[in-house]
């Protein structure tokens, strides 16, 4: 049974998807200050996606991401200072400075991999979710991945494999219109990505990325069914990224009108309106939430830069479990 | 305990046994591992899915991709899942799963996951099996910090090395050798684990050391013994864990014998041999009498018909002239 979605789970979704966008917004100016130095792939405009999958999560729950994640890591629970202080190369950071912002990992949070390789990240859900099932617990994997993966090898061999193995995975695609430059039609040689659970024998489930209401019941049906053994779920979220493939990109190859349309339906002030024009919340509540969300973002700012630089050594350490072995 | 002799295919299938026996943990699987389809291609597996059930051992489609992958998964949740690629060659067709994601998570996450994962294969020339399905391919695996590479050479090393590559925290791929399967060898001691990283002395010798692990290991003892009819007391060195290098024991023996020759059924160019032999050079470079010499198979791909084959790799002869050489200085 999915549950009813009350008034107080969409604020949780607005205040997920708040965060998110303001996190995006200030690691941008950040970048663009000069302060940081990475590539970065901004999800600007999927923030409703994670958002209202991850309502339906706990920190128990493992969720497998890739290098565009800080919308899913934020969204899942982990600590935006954290991030921060990773993607300032600072030693207080999720990884040390080691793997940067295509490899945040946090495990309390259920952050297990961020993967900077195409389709990687399912075939490692799968493993995460059958130890679950062999333990016998309630946790399940979702992981989160591009249109464009579900033309590479691991999409179908973690694909079959979860559904052979009825594994309590659920596969989140973000289908936000271009695998890198490609756009979906050249590169992808069917009409819906979720068509392609047919040959897996799964659901799969297209699903309006921008609208978080549809999104939630999609999502936590699909969570339910492999919270309860029944197997796993595609769900293909068609959604848009409005910041290019990665900062710097020009965009030179998306269509003007496309892109119009795309930002004028941006999802988040959408929301915004429709929380209050449904009489779900007033905009002084929406409001406080945005200032204390702001006001995150500045604190987990200061922490990042007033954090230690990590030190070189830390070249020799977590290469092997013992620092002994190297070479 | 019995003291007959026994195969590698009997140590490895008790090292399972006795793994799973007493570490809930363990799981295994990959193609055909369960007794429903066999308990392995030459039957390393057998009778384990039968004693601890469908759950723990699990046949796979054939999707190396996605269950090495899967195993990657499972070993970040805790589990100590060994996995069977069926030949060595097949690992071209999961290698990012293995070097961008086993091998590297621990460091990449700053340590807050690793990947106790084993990666079990085989492979071996000899049996006409061509280019796909025959090579030695343990220096990608050397060049990929985060990963170890266990080779044992017979079984009661088998036995030691798969308890210790179980054990251990860190990815290890685990090669066997098809040629030396059935091998007959003493028994290992159940229970005893080999902790990786440590190399045996095989044959105490004063006059050059031989350094193998794998197949070459068939060899070596039997190039020494005709040696020694000669007058030449070779030293020979078992590598069993081929990275990370048991450096310390390479140059203790080195610095008693002064002379190295370094055997593998790999390629020459680029290989294990080329590591050991610089390791070698830089420590020891005043203290040698000779340069290091390198025996490894041809750089080819490895050919299918009987006569190509024999060409490829090395043979006995080549091992015996490199040892010459070292000996004329």
């Amino acid at each position: 049974m999915v549950p009813l979605l009350s008034s107080e789970v969409l604020i949780d979704i607005y205040r997920r998807m708040a965060a998110i966008k303001a996190h995006d917004t200030r690691i941008i100016a950040t970048m663009k200050a000069g302060r940081l130095t990475m590539p970065y792939y901004s999800a600007r405009g999927q923030e409703c996606i994670p958002a209202a999958v991850s309502v339906s999560l706990t920190d128990e729950d493992y969720l497998v991401t890739i290098y565009r994640g800080i919308h899913d890591m934020i969204a899942k629970g982990v600590p935006p200072k954290l991030i921060w202080a990773e993607l300032a190369g600072r030693a207080t950071g999720t990884c040390k400075g080691k793997g940067g912002p295509m490899h945040v990992t946090h495990p309390e949070s259920g952050c297990m991999v961020t993967t900077g390789v195409v389709g990687a990240g399912l075939p490692i859900a799968c493993g995460l979710a059958l130890a679950a099932q062999i333990r016998g617990e309630k946790r399940i994997a979702v992981t989160n991945f591009g249109d464009g993966a579900s033309n590479i090898g691991a999409f179908h061999e973690a694909l079959n494999l979860a559904s052979v193995w009825k594994l309590p995975v659920v596969f989140v695609c973000q289908n936000n219109r271009f695998a890198e430059h490609t756009a979906y039609e050249k590169g992808t040689a069917i009409e819906s990505i979720a068509d392609r659970a047919k040959s897996y024998s799964m659901p799969g489930v297209r699903v309006d990325g921008n609208d978080p209401v549809a999104l939630y019941k999609v999502a936590a049906a699909a969570i339910e069914r492999a919270r309860s053994g029944t197997g796993p779920t595609l769900i293909e979220a068609v959604t848009f990224r409005f910041n290019g493939h990665l900062i710097g990109d020009s965009g030179h190859y998306i269509p003007k009108s496309q892109y119009e349309a795309a930002v004028g339906a941006d999802p988040y002030p959408r929301f915004r309106q429709w929380l209050i024009d449904d009489k779900h919340t007033r905009a002084a509540t929406l409001d406080a939430i945005d200032k204390e969300v702001n006001e995150a973002v500045d604190a987990a700012v200061q922490f990042a830069f007033d954090s230690p630089l990590t030190d070189p050594s830390e070249i020799a350490r977590d290469v092997y479990a013992s620092a002994k072995v190297a070479s | 305990m019995s003291s007959q002799n026994i195969n590698a295919v009997q140590s490895i299938n008790w090292a399972l046994d006795d793994a799973m026996a007493r570490d809930g943990r363990v799981i295994l699987f990959g193609e055909e591992v369960a007794d429903p389809e066999g308990g392995g291609i030459v039957k390393v597996t057998q009778g384990l899915s039968t004693k601890y059930g469908a759950s723990r051992v699990r046949s796979t489609p054939i999707s190396e991709m996605g269950f090495v992958g899967a195993a990657v998964g499972a070993a970040i949740a805790g589990l100590r899942p060994v996995v069977e690629i069926m030949l060595m060659n097949f690992v071209g067709v999961c290698m990012d799963q293995i070097s961008n994601h086993a091998a590297k998570l621990r460091f990449m996450s700053g340590g807050q996951t690793h990947v106790p994962l084993v990666i079990r294969t085989m492979t071996g020339s000899g049996f006409q099996n061509g280019g796909q399905h025959s090579d030695f391919l343990e220096a990608w695996f050397c060049h990929t910090p985060g990963m170890k590479v266990v080779m044992p050479s017979n079984p009661a090393d088998a036995y030691g090395l798969m308890l210790g590559a179980i054990e251990d925290d860190d990815p290890v791929m685990y090669v066997e050798h098809i040629g030396s399967y059935w091998t007959p060898g003493p028994p290992p001691e159940r229970g005893k684990t080999i902790p990786l990283g440590k190399a045996r002395v095989a044959r105490s010798g004063r006059d050059v050391t031989l350094i193998g692990y794998s197949r070459s290991m068939i060899d070596l003892p039997i190039v020494a013994e005709s040696l020694a009819k000669e007058g030449v007391d070779c030293e020979v060195l078992d590598l069993r864990t081929v990275s990370p290098l048991d450096t310390d024991a390479i140059l203790t023996s080195v610095k008693k014998t002064g002379r190295a020759v370094v055997v593998h059924e790999a390629v020459r160019s680029f290989g294990v041999g080329a590591e050991v032999s610089a390791r070698i050079h830089e420590a020891l470079f005043r203290e040698l009498k000779a340069p290091v010499q390198r025996v490894a198979s041809k750089d080819s791909p490895v050919p299918f018909a009987k006569q190509l084959e024999a060409a490829f790799l090395y043979s006995h002869e080549d091992i015996v002239k490199a040892v010459r050489d070292t000996l004329k200085g």
